[in-house]
């Protein structure tokens, strides 16, 4: 029986080829994910780029102590969480919905046609959408407030009214990725075998009753595997979408300013990278404790479908 | 009776869904107007569906000496050079960690997976990038996103643990390598998947404006979407781009219709494929989240 080291040394001269096309996807993950994690260390200096990490003083745990006692602290993690948590339910109750909808169209040529559509939004970026809602909602100019003004009510200064943001991104946020759960969905839905609709139709069963009784109940296991997974990211909250939107619009910050905003301008804008690895490590161990907590729930319901 | 119902339910809703997909359309229309919209007629009516004054202004503008061009030509390098490496090694990479004759194929597997379940954030990933000297030049643009999130390659490996492993086993007897066995035969049948992901890592690269705020500063390098992001907050840059010697016949500057008519442009690519997107991108949600 040959050692250990010898059998790898034969099989990497075997396999010599195949270990080499994986060469660069392997040092590329080594260097942006595992050489990152020393960095985290920050958090608990006083960082000078000058100095570097390992010339930086050590503060202790100042820099938490900086962000948790301040009352943005609470205000981004309650606001991250919130729309994460509507993001979830609305887009998974609209999207769901609209793939029973799907599921009852009978011409399969409008079918495609008005997926096409709804899916559209999903290809554009943020900035773009950010756009779109600028010309909806723009004070002087925008489509919102002229249909005001026609009902003869008195226009809203969008911009600079925190209390409508939390629907108005969750609206966009589900106008934007609709299409893409309705694929996922719409295929779930019509890989429910059909006898048991058959069944269910010797036995009279309405439209509705079908709905209610069989696609519902069967399309469960999937709606709960991906909003737990989605459950798993919910401390990550699209700075793409939150920054394009919002910029550094501070009348917006009480409802929809989020920890990534946040770690991004202690970053850019203030330039204190250690306080905003502070914040980033708070964010990545919370977030990796729901990423498994998550996953073993999932593994409970189906352990298929766990990611690990 | 019962069957009268049932057919004004079908009217029903696909009324709805007809409502629901335009919905999704008309924003996108309401900006493609207002670009043609004369900036007087916006002054006075407000953004309008149907314009009461149609105008070209904003894309003469535009399509002068503009800042655009130079956008058009960072985005498109960027998306087709960023595309195409990280096609590359994703396809390379799941082809080892498909290939059943390699032994460390799940160990290499979880040490792809790890970086995708713990996420060091944003902070260790700007300090690499300045440690890396990824600043203010192209590559700034194209290395940050080459694999960062391993979802690709573990689609990629999936497809390709499908094939059977007799295929390899019949063309290694033949004398090939893993290196010919992966380029001439796995990548050739695996041609769906490669697809899915060329349009994932596409739309990724082009619609990327992240790395653009985190790590460009010089203007020369704005892709489209950074440039479209600093227009609508830095109205002088609109000045900049009148300045650059294009004379507009109207003596207002037309801010409005050219920050939508950039918008429109900068879309323009996404339009023009989207049937081959469309097509493909469910294709790849389905491999993706349908497990076999």
């Amino acid at each position: 029986m040959k050692n250990k080291k010898g059998s790898m040394l034969r099989e990497l001269k075997q396999n010599g080829y195949a270990y080499l096309l994986v060469i660069p996807a392997a040092v590329y993950t080594l260097i942006f994910g595992y050489f990152t994690l020393p960095y985290m260390l920050i958090a608990f200096q006083r960082f000078n780029f000058k100095t570097g990490i390992f010339n930086s003083p050590w503060i202790g745990l100042d820099n938490f102590e900086f962000f948790f006692s301040s009352p943005r602290a609470w205000e981004v993690t309650f606001n991250t969480l919130k729309l994460n948590v509507l993001f979830i339910v609305v887009g998974t109750v609209a999207a769901m919905a609209l793939a029973i909808l799907f599921n009852e169209l009978r011409s399969k040529l409008f079918s495609r046609l008005t997926q096409s559509t709804i899916l559209f939004p999903h290809f554009l970026s943020w900035v773009i959408v950010s756009y779109i809602l600028y010309s909806l909602l723009s004070t002087d100019y925008g489509i919102v407030n002229q249909v005001l003004a026609k009902l003869n009510l008195n226009p809203v200064n969008w911009y600079a009214s925190p209390q409508y943001w939390t629907s108005i991104l969750v609206i966009t946020a589900v106008w934007k990725d609709i299409g893409m759960n309705l694929v996922i969905y719409l295929a779930a839905i019509t890989g429910i075998d059909d006898t048991y609709y058959e069944a269910g139709r010797i036995d009279g069963a309405t439209r509705w009753q079908l709905i209610r009784h069989i696609t519902i109940p069967l399309m469960m296991p999937t709606i709960m595997i991906l909003s737990l997974l989605a459950l798993g990211k919910i401390m990550y909250g699209s700075f793409d979408m939150i920054y394009a939107i919002i910029k550094d619009n501070g009348l917006l910050y009480p409802t929809v300013d989020v920890i990534d905003t946040y770690v991004f301008r202690s970053l850019r804008t203030i330039g204190n990278p250690a306080q905003a690895m502070a914040v980033g490590l708070y964010q990545s161990v919370v977030g990796f404790i729901l990423v498994w907590g998550s996953n073993r729930i999932v593994r409970k319901i189906n352990p298929d479908h766990a990611l690990f | 009776m019962n069957i009268n119902r049932s057919r004004l339910f079908d009217i029903a809703n696909a009324a709805l869904i007809g409502f629901v997909s335009l919905l999704c359309l008309v924003p996108m229309l309401l900006v493609l107007m207002v670009s043609f919209t004369s900036e007087a007629s916006i002054q006075q009516h407000g953004y309008q569906l149907l314009p009461s004054e149609f105008s070209l202004d904003a894309y003469k503008l535009l399509l002068g000496t503009s800042p655009l061009y130079r956008s058009y030509l960072v985005s498109l390098f960027v998306t087709i050079v960023g595309t195409l490496i990280a096609v590359l090694i994703t396809g390379m990479a799941g082809y080892t960690l498909a290939a059943k004759h390699i032994r460390y194929r799940n160990g290499l597997a979880m040490f792809f997976f790890i970086t995708m379940v713990f996420n060091t954030g944003l902070v260790p990933w700007y300090l690499i990038n300045l440690e890396l000297g990824l600043r203010n030049n192209i590559w700034a643009l194209i290395v940050p996103s080459l694999i960062f999130n391993p979802f690709n390659l573990f689609l990629v490996r999936n497809y390709m643990s499908q094939i059977p492993g007799s295929l390899i086993e019949a063309a290694k007897i033949d004398g090939a390598n893993d290196m010919f066995i992966a380029f001439r035969i796995y990548f050739p049948l695996c041609m769906p998947v490669l697809a899915t992901i060329t349009l994932f890592y596409g739309i990724g690269y082009w619609n990327n404006w992240f790395n653009a705020i985190m790590l460009v500063d010089n203007q020369n390098l704005y892709p489209l979407q950074y440039l479209l992001f600093k227009l609508n907050s830095e109205i002088n840059m609109i000045q900049q781009m009148q300045s650059s010697g294009v004379i507009v016949s109207d003596a207002v500057l037309p801010q409005e219709s050219v920050k939508m008519a950039t918008a429109i442009l900068t879309i323009g690519p996404v339009i023009f494929f989207y049937p081959f997107l469309q097509r493909y991108f469910i294709k790849g949600l389905l491999i993706g989240s349908l497990k076999e």
